[in-house]
């Protein structure tokens, strides 16, 4: 649990963020640091210990099976950056 | 009297008896940030006329009839703004109410402004908003804390009477304290997050910033309870939250965690939290000190989870439904990488690369389900404490105000803030901060909170505590002097 193979260019390819190359060296250094503080956690024996992903346990939460009326589609297409015909107009991606 | 120094409580009152109207208050308010907002930079942005088309029809019999409040700039509001500081929703106009939005206006509440915050409620100081910090009206030159900070220093500087703010990590908690105002992040599940644009699920919750401790109760009677549209929400029963005010501490056991006072712990902070530990002793309080073992870890296990929620439901963001697109892309790979290169400000950045990180095949297990079983020790330590005590006693946040700029080149000193907050979050639990005294520095008086933290779904009791200390005490009446 060490930052070394900590890699700030190829994780953020990952996520889809480009940097600059000033970004790039800020990150991987102040990245460095958590991961250094976070490798605190190795100190403690979790062996036995369930993880917990959520502070209140909840199963199966249902709501009525009812019809309802959604979003109309204006309104969800307000804030799009481009639209066309009632549709998000998006970035090519065939040839 | 300013009618805009009035609290949400005693402003109703007036609205009620005729003896002012909302829109009078509307106009305060608009006439105080006019004066004000310059220089604290606490709202984003407000809409007069909507706000008064909105109080004409208010109705002041209603628990909060009449009283605009302002609310952060991550909760829906339907028709205004929602942007969350952050460039890459610059333009964002709500389509719907989020719940508790809704709720606000079934008890006659005027959604009023948006309160500035650090990006994505990404920070402990709002220096990470896109549009530039607030202030913190006792001193200009140091922050108001965050991530809620904008709603704090409004409500400090009475540039509002109340604001909704939301707490992942401290987010209520500490701008509260920062500020000299009381801010109460309730139980995980207790306010619906409908309409609360997420940074880390399994954390977030919605709560008030006020003036004073009846007026946070007020705000949680309005806001609280199930929502179908959330179904984390929980289903239990809500009592009235103003019940307990004013019952007194007698009898009742309080918690001093010993990790809670450590080196790094700002001696006039100790000084006024243990003057506080004596005076609810005074009143009638049994102190007992107790162990939460797990302190030291919550940072860490913190900055592994958040982080990991928040680059997944930050992964939206793609300038396709909404938002901002660059420009000029090359193709699909470009349009992402540079509409988020572009949108998101640094800390944002970093802590999407982060969270994964920790999430990342082969780095799961030693970093984000290691976390996990740590959180559940940290949840564990809670239960234990408090099986002896009714609630826990301790400071907000290390030191009072910070200066601007000191801490935005080294992201770890920022995280440092929340040290005292986060394991509540982790564990669910609800807590409060209240006002408990001032720490004099370059001749101005910064604000000390005292946080007090109750089991879940026990906001009453904490409630109760709070204003015990706050009726015997003149902290929460002191004003910045603006």
């Amino acid at each position: 649990m060490s930052g070394t193979k900590f890699d700030v260019q190829y994780v953020a390819e990952l996520v889809r963020i480009k940097l600059t190359p000033e970004e790039i060296q800020i990150f991987q250094s102040q990245l460095g640091l958590v991961l250094e503080h976070v490798a605190k956690l190795n100190q403690i024996d979790v062996s036995n210990v369930e993880p917990t992903a959520h502070s209140f346990p909840m199963y199966n939460v249902f709501r009525a099976d009812e019809e309802k009326p959604s979003l109309p589609r204006n309104a969800a297409l307000a804030n799009a950056p481009q639209q066309a015909q009632g549709l998000f107009v998006v970035t090519k991606v065939v040839e | 009297m300013e009618l805009t120094s009035l609290t949400l409580y005693e402003a109703q009152k007036l609205v009620r008896a005729k003896q002012v109207s909302s829109r009078e208050l509307v106009d305060g308010l608009v006439e105080s940030i006019e004066k004000i907002d310059p220089e604290i930079h606490g709202y984003l942005s407000y809409d007069r006329d909507q706000a008064i088309a909105d109080a004409e029809k208010a109705d002041p019999n209603l628990p909060l009839g009449g009283v605009p409040i302002a609310i952060k700039d991550l909760i829906n509001v339907l028709g205004h703004p929602c942007g969350c500081a952050s460039k890459i929703l610059q333009g964002y106009v709500a389509p719907y109410d989020a719940t508790v939005t809704a709720r606000l206006r079934a008890a006659g509440a005027v959604p009023f402004g948006r309160a500035n915050m650090d990006e994505f409620a990404m920070g402990s100081s709002t220096e990470n908003s896109a549009f530039g910090p607030s202030k913190n009206p006792w001193d200009v030159t140091r922050t108001p804390g965050g991530s809620s900070g904008g709603a704090a220093a409004v409500v400090a500087a009475d540039e509002a009477f109340a604001a909704l703010g939301s707490d992942t990590g401290g987010s209520i908690r500490q701008p509260a304290a920062l500020c000299g105002c009381v801010g109460l992040k309730p139980t995980y599940g207790r306010v619906s997050r409908f309409g609360l644009v997420a940074f880390a699920s399994s954390l977030d919750q919605i709560g008030p910033l006020t003036k004073d401790v009846r007026d946070a109760a007020l705000l949680m009677n309005a806001i609280a309870g199930a929502d179908p549209c959330d179904s984390t929400s929980l289903a239990e029963p809500v009592p009235d939250f103003l019940a307990k005010l004013g019952l007194g501490v007698s009898g009742l056991k309080l918690g001093l965690p010993k990790e809670y006072f450590i080196d790094g712990l700002d001696p006039r902070v100790e000084n006024a939290v243990r003057g506080a530990v004596d005076h609810l002793s005074n009143l009638g309080a049994s102190i007992v000190e107790i162990s939460l073992p797990h302190t030291e870890y919550a940072l860490s296990t913190y900055y592994i989870i958040a982080p990991a929620e928040a680059s997944a439901n930050l992964a939206r963001f793609d300038g396709v439904r909404y938002g901002f697109r660059a420009q000029g892309v090359s193709g699909l790979l470009d349009h992402y990488g540079r509409t988020r290169e572009e949108g998101f400000g640094p800390e944002v950045k970093r802590r999407i690369i982060l969270g994964t990180y920790v999430l990342s095949s082969g780095y799961y297990d030693a970093y984000y389900l290691r976390a996990q079983k740590v959180r559940t020790l940290i949840r564990q330590d809670f239960v234990n404490a408090f099986n002896q005590v009714d609630a826990i006693i301790c400071p907000t946040s290390p030191t009072p105000a910070f200066k601007l700029g000191e801490r935005t080149n080294d992201p770890l000193s920022m995280y440092l803030a929340d040290i005292f907050t986060l394991a509540a979050n982790m564990a669910g639990i609800c807590g409060i901060s209240i006002p408990c005294g001032f720490a004099q520095e370059d001749g101005k008086k910064l604000p000390v909170g005292l946080q007090i933290l109750g089991r879940a779904l026990d906001e009453s009791t904490i409630l109760q505590v709070a204003s015990a200390y706050e009726q015997s005490t003149d902290w929460h009446k002191a004003k910045p002097g603006l």
